[in-house]
């Protein structure tokens, strides 16, 4: 059950964005030009960093949605579960596994984050832009994660609810819908 | 130095919304709507949540600026901050701001960390949903810019008159994306 009274048929992050979307606004905004802006790393990178930093806040909701995005995205799912494991065994290039290292201190603290694994990203490729947005997706879903499990939102336990979102985020990417969300109404989710 | 070709001399956040203003503008905006939007909360009240949560991140430059603007905005009480910032639960705020930052300090560590009882105790003090609301979002989105202002290793002034610049700026005039001539 949420602390705070949420539309039933939205569970996790969406129902938080319609409390109050005024804030939501930004938000999305700002999640838009990260994960599907102009960029020389693919959607898919981007959600493996959204993804990475979700899994290592425990959060499940993003978690899940955001693998269900990269897997959609790169066309299969061996990648993402490797990521969430080991970075060091994931089957991406040097230059990915420095961002994710990145990602992986931000999620730890800003101050985490060390000389040395900046000039390892550079080294292997990365450019300024590149570090500057993974540092910025990483702290996102610090934010993302927090205010999902802080409030205590639903998580859906049907794997089908992810596939669904995950194809939403691919399709759509994450403004808001213009029609809004009250054809949702008809499938609504199970607690976990 | 920070780790990526900012404007020199620029400090904090600032230098890193100048280098990229696409991601900047939704970042200013943001704050602006959730520190100086319609809310429940005093804007001292949500500075103060901010200059908390920064505190804990041991993100100096947030932690300066937003305990500046917050003993701008508290005045005659602005002492209040210092010693919240030196020890929440023996500081003299009510036992609404008590429990709120207490929610706030939980969502600093992670999203899990809230438990029912930290809720029950807010609405117990007379917090409302919004009130929760707000302090949840004000902290998560402490915890996004102390990281993106460390994790690039920005430019942290280390003399206090700069802050209370800052934090009379922050208080007069809000959260205004800088511009390219006019940023430091």
């Amino acid at each position: 059950m949420p602390y705070i009274p949420l539309e039933e048929h939205l569970p996790g992050i969406t129902g938080l964005l319609e409390y109050r979307r005024d804030t939501a606004a930004p938000i999305r905004e700002l999640t838009q030009v990260l994960l599907r802006g102009p960029s020389s790393l693919t959607e898919g990178e981007r959600e493996l960093i959204a993804t990475i930093v979700s899994h290592r806040n425990q959060c499940r909701f993003c978690t899940n949605a955001h693998t269900a995005a990269a897997d959609i995205l790169l066309g299969e799912d061996n990648t993402s579960a490797k990521v969430k494991q080991d970075i060091a065994i994931a089957p991406v290039s040097d230059k990915m596994k420095a961002l994710l290292t990145i990602a992986a201190q931000v999620q730890e603290s800003g101050k985490s984050v060390t000389a040395d694994s900046i000039q390892k990203a550079k080294d292997a490729g990365a450019t300024d832009i590149e570090i500057h947005d993974t540092v910025l997706i990483a702290a996102l879903f610090c934010l993302y994660n927090r205010y999902v499990d802080g409030l205590s939102t639903v998580t859906p336990a049907d794997p089908a609810f992810y596939t669904s979102l995950g194809e939403r985020l691919k399709n759509h990417g994450y403004n808001r819908l213009p029609q809004g969300y009250d054809h949702l109404k008809k499938n609504k989710p199970q607690e976990k | 130095m920070a780790y990526i070709q900012v404007p020199e001399g620029v400090p904090g956040i600032r230098s890193l919304v100048l280098f990229r203003p696409e991601t900047g503008k939704p970042l200013y905006e943001l704050a602006q709507v959730l520190l100086r939007g319609p809310s429940p909360l005093t804007e001292a009240e949500r500075e103060l949540i901010a200059a908390y949560v920064s505190g804990r991140n041991d993100c100096l430059f947030c932690r300066n600026s937003h305990a500046a603007a917050a003993r701008c905005l508290y005045g005659e009480d602005k002492n209040l901050v210092d010693e919240v910032l030196k020890d929440m639960n023996h500081s003299p705020v009510s036992d609404k701001m008590k429990a709120l930052l207490n929610i706030a300090g939980k969502v600093q560590v992670l999203g899990k960390e809230v438990t029912p009882e930290d809720i029950a105790a807010a609405r117990l003090s007379g917090a409302g949903d919004r009130e929760i609301h707000d302090t949840v979002l004000i902290a998560a989105t402490f915890c996004m810019f102390n990281r993106y202002v460390d994790g690039l290793a920005s430019f942290t002034p280390m003399d206090a008159s700069a802050y209370e610049e800052m934090g009379k700026r922050m208080t007069e005039k809000g959260y205004v994306l800088p511009q390219p001539q006019n940023n430091k």
